[in-house]
């Protein structure tokens, strides 16, 4: 037999029906749903009179829109009325069709689709995973094939429990070597978008491998798979060893103690055979990954925190060149200025990139013992579910972050996009551990330099980026 | 959804490269429930003076003259004509349904991001990659010609300039067959019930932990 590669394998076990073009129908297991992309599908079920074809396939949770704070206030604690309304429809939705288990707003477990989803074994390697949202990427971390959909297929997938897709093209991107102290999963994959960027991956399904990806924690390879789509690509991969199984273990949708042994088997095979061909590849020394900051308007526009914000003069095409101008232009920054000297007015721990567990202990090993710059008008931790948030409070993180001046707030996507009250306001900058840096998306008018939790940390003490390599 | 017949139609040149869909529909307009409604707020933030919340009227809220669907000349265009990686970013279906009713039947681009490629294919909105190099000709045609138009035959599978050059661009067959037809996916799916069903058999023997 050829060798194969690990989403060759992944996508061979799904695949339900093959068209003379390409085409394929692939089988789906998992189908994580949330509020904002999921009440137009449900209409339209309602519309056509159909109904989910697999309820047991669904996990469901409300992330997006739900607050932060005075969660004592119930449902009334969510302000905007529209933003109550989309809540109240996926109520509505999971209980008018059902769902395998739902996390509805105030439980203890509901937190951000992509943590529970993982948390809660719920994703599992050699699944097929999606959720009407491009962070879906996240679940390739477990050895699954994971990817984003939009709410037609979010409707799709309900009705017929499969997709309608071609084979993507494979790219493997290796990261050998051992990653510098501070350096994280993050500093990566912003190294990654940075060098083939931001439309490099489209296409392309990657897999990350090396000794650095091997030596990261579940955490730290959720992270990287996270940003995988902002590199273009829909699905970001990594294969089973002992790290994923082993996190694993007390899960409570993993399999039970009959299955495990069988289950654990057969994601074994789940990785890319020798000899296994890429269309492309792409090769990183981990040692040569610096943290990293970004300067401008999307992912790509990164740098090192050594660096300097770089001149568009100095680039040749002219198109790139409006670009940059443009993005420096609305992140009110100067060419050649160095990292370490932008200032900051607000912190932001979270995210479905970097609010799990460990990412808040590498932020709380930071601030400990210290106090939150006096420029600094927000730091706030926003851990990524209920679990995460009740762990960190056993190990006394919260009390931490608290006595530095974060705010200790109660899980969600808050800060990330600012569809809830957490918001940027004009001109405001913020050093924030999600994903994207786009115009506007933490708050119209706002700034948004994209870090790992450690860099977010630092800079909240300094009230300025610093390297937190050397910050003693 | 609607059938793709031979278009033709005004074109609206927004030259900016990697434009994502927070920007063709900014988040305060995905806490609707419903499917319409969006193309007033369709590039909202480059394209008001004000910040827009839903349930405005934008018909009051002040232009941004500056943005170039807000200049005379482009109104009542179909075709948009845009740079490298268009609609990048989160998975919002949000984007093309605010880029079909403000009434854009197709998008021109040399490249185009895979989930916002596959959500407009869905609702019937023609994404079309050309040769940057082309792009960037119509680029330097459009913008100094007010009127320019260019008609998009999909059943050729070309785009052609009122000088009459032609250009071919590819698309999947399958996808082409649903957008002429305005067939809808779902249904097409559920003839397959019978295979989806038999898959499910055997994938459960395979790995049965999936269906506990
Ligand atoms: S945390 Fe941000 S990126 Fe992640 S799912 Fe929520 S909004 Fe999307």
């Amino acid at each position: 037999m050829t060798a194969q590669t690990l989403y060759d394998k992944l996508w061979d076990s799904h695949v339900v029906h093959v068209e003379q073009d390409g085409t394929a129908l692939i089988y789906i297991d998992r189908h994580l749903v949330h509020e904002v992309t999921s009440p137009q599908a449900y209409e339209g079920l309602r519309l056509a009179g159909r109904k989910p074809w697999r309820v047991d396939s669904i996990v469901a949770t409300a992330d997006h829109n739900t607050p932060t704070r005075n969660w004592d206030k119930g449902i009334d604690g969510i302000t905007d009325p529209i933003s109550r309304v989309q809540v109240e429809t996926l109520d509505a939705n999971i209980k008018a069709f059902g769902a395998k288990v739902y996390f509805p707003f105030l439980d203890r477990r509901q937190g951000i689709v992509h943590v529970i989803g993982p948390e809660q074994g719920a994703t599992l390697p050699g699944m097929t995973v999606v959720c009407g949202d491009s962070h879906t990427s996240t679940h390739g971390a477990f050895g699954c094939l994971a990817f984003g959909i939009g709410t037609s297929e979010v409707e799709h997938v309900l009705a017929t429990q499969c997709m309608v897709m071609k084979k993507s093209k494979t790219m493997q991107i290796v990261v050998d070597g051992e990653l510098g102290t501070g350096v994280t999963g993050k500093d990566i994959v912003l190294a990654v978008i940075g060098r083939i960027g931001s439309g490099g991956g489209t296409g392309y399904a990657i897999e990350f491998a090396g000794s650095a990806i091997r030596g990261l924690s579940m955490e730290g390879r959720m992270t990287v798979c996270n940003m995988a789509i902002e590199a273009g690509a829909r699905t970001g991969l990594v294969a089973v060893d002992d790290t994923t199984i082993g996190y694993l273990g007390d899960r409570p949708f993993s399999p039970h103690r009959a299955m495990w042994d069988r289950a654990v088997a057969y994601w074994r095979t789940l990785t890319s055979d020798d000899g296994a061909c890429f269309d492309r590849v792409v090769t990183f020394r981990a040692e040569e990954i610096k943290p990293q900051v970004t300067w401008g308007t999307n992912p790509q526009m990164v740098t090192t925190v050594d660096g300097r914000v770089p001149d568009p003069a100095q680039e040749k095409d002219p198109v790139q060149r409006e670009w940059m101008e443009r993005a420096l232009k609305y992140m009110d920054l100067k060419p050649n200025t160095p990292i370490t000297e932008i200032r900051l007015d607000k912190i932001f721990i979270g995210a479905c990139t970097n609010s799990r567990i460990d990412d808040l202990r590498l932020a709380a090993q930071v601030v400990k013992d210290r106090r939150v710059a006096s420029n600094i008008k927000l730091a706030m931790v926003v851990p990524g579910s209920g679990l995460v948030k009740a762990q960190a409070e056993q190990e006394g993180l919260d009390r931490i972050f608290t006595a530095a001046g974060f705010e200790w707030r109660e899980p969600g996507c808050s800060m990330c996009l600012g569809m809830n009250e957490d918001q940027l306001s004009p001109g405001e900058r913020c050093a924030s551990t999600s994903n994207r840096n786009f115009e506007g998306r933490q708050g119209p008018g706002g700034r948004t330099h994209l870090v790992s939790p450690a860099m977010a940390a630092a800079a909240a003490i300094a009230g300025h980026f610093v390297d937190v390599r050397t910050f003693g | 959804m609607e059938k793709f017949v031979r278009k033709e139609g005004l074109v609206a040149p927004l030259d900016r490269a990697n434009v994502d869909t927070d920007a063709i529909i900014p988040k305060q307009f995905l806490k609707s429930i419903k499917r319409t409604g969006f193309g007033p707020n369709l590039f909202d933030e480059w394209r008001y003076r004000d910040h827009g919340e839903p349930g405005q009227d934008c018909a009051k809220r002040p232009l941004n003259p500056d943005f170039v669907l807000n200049q005379e000349r482009y109104r009542g265009a179909t075709v948009l004509l845009a740079r490298e990686n268009f609609g990048c970013g989160s998975s919002r279906e949000h984007a093309p349904w605010a880029l079909l009713q403000y009434g854009f039947q197709a998008v021109i681009a040399p490249g185009f991001a895979d989930i916002f490629y596959n959500n407009s294919l869905k609702n019937g909105l023609l994404l079309i990659k050309l040769d940057a190099t082309i792009v960037d000709r119509l680029f330097r045609e459009a913008q100094p010609a007010p009127g320019y138009r260019l008609a998009v035959d999909l059943e050729a599978q070309t785009v052609t300039t009122p000088g009459g050059e032609s250009f071919t661009f590819d698309i999947d067959p399958f996808r082409k067959h649903c957008i002429l037809n305005g067939l809808d996916d779902i249904g097409l799916t559920l003839e397959h019930a019978d295979k989806i069903r038999a898959f499910e058999t055997v994938h459960r023997e395979r790995q049965p932990w999936l269906f506990d």
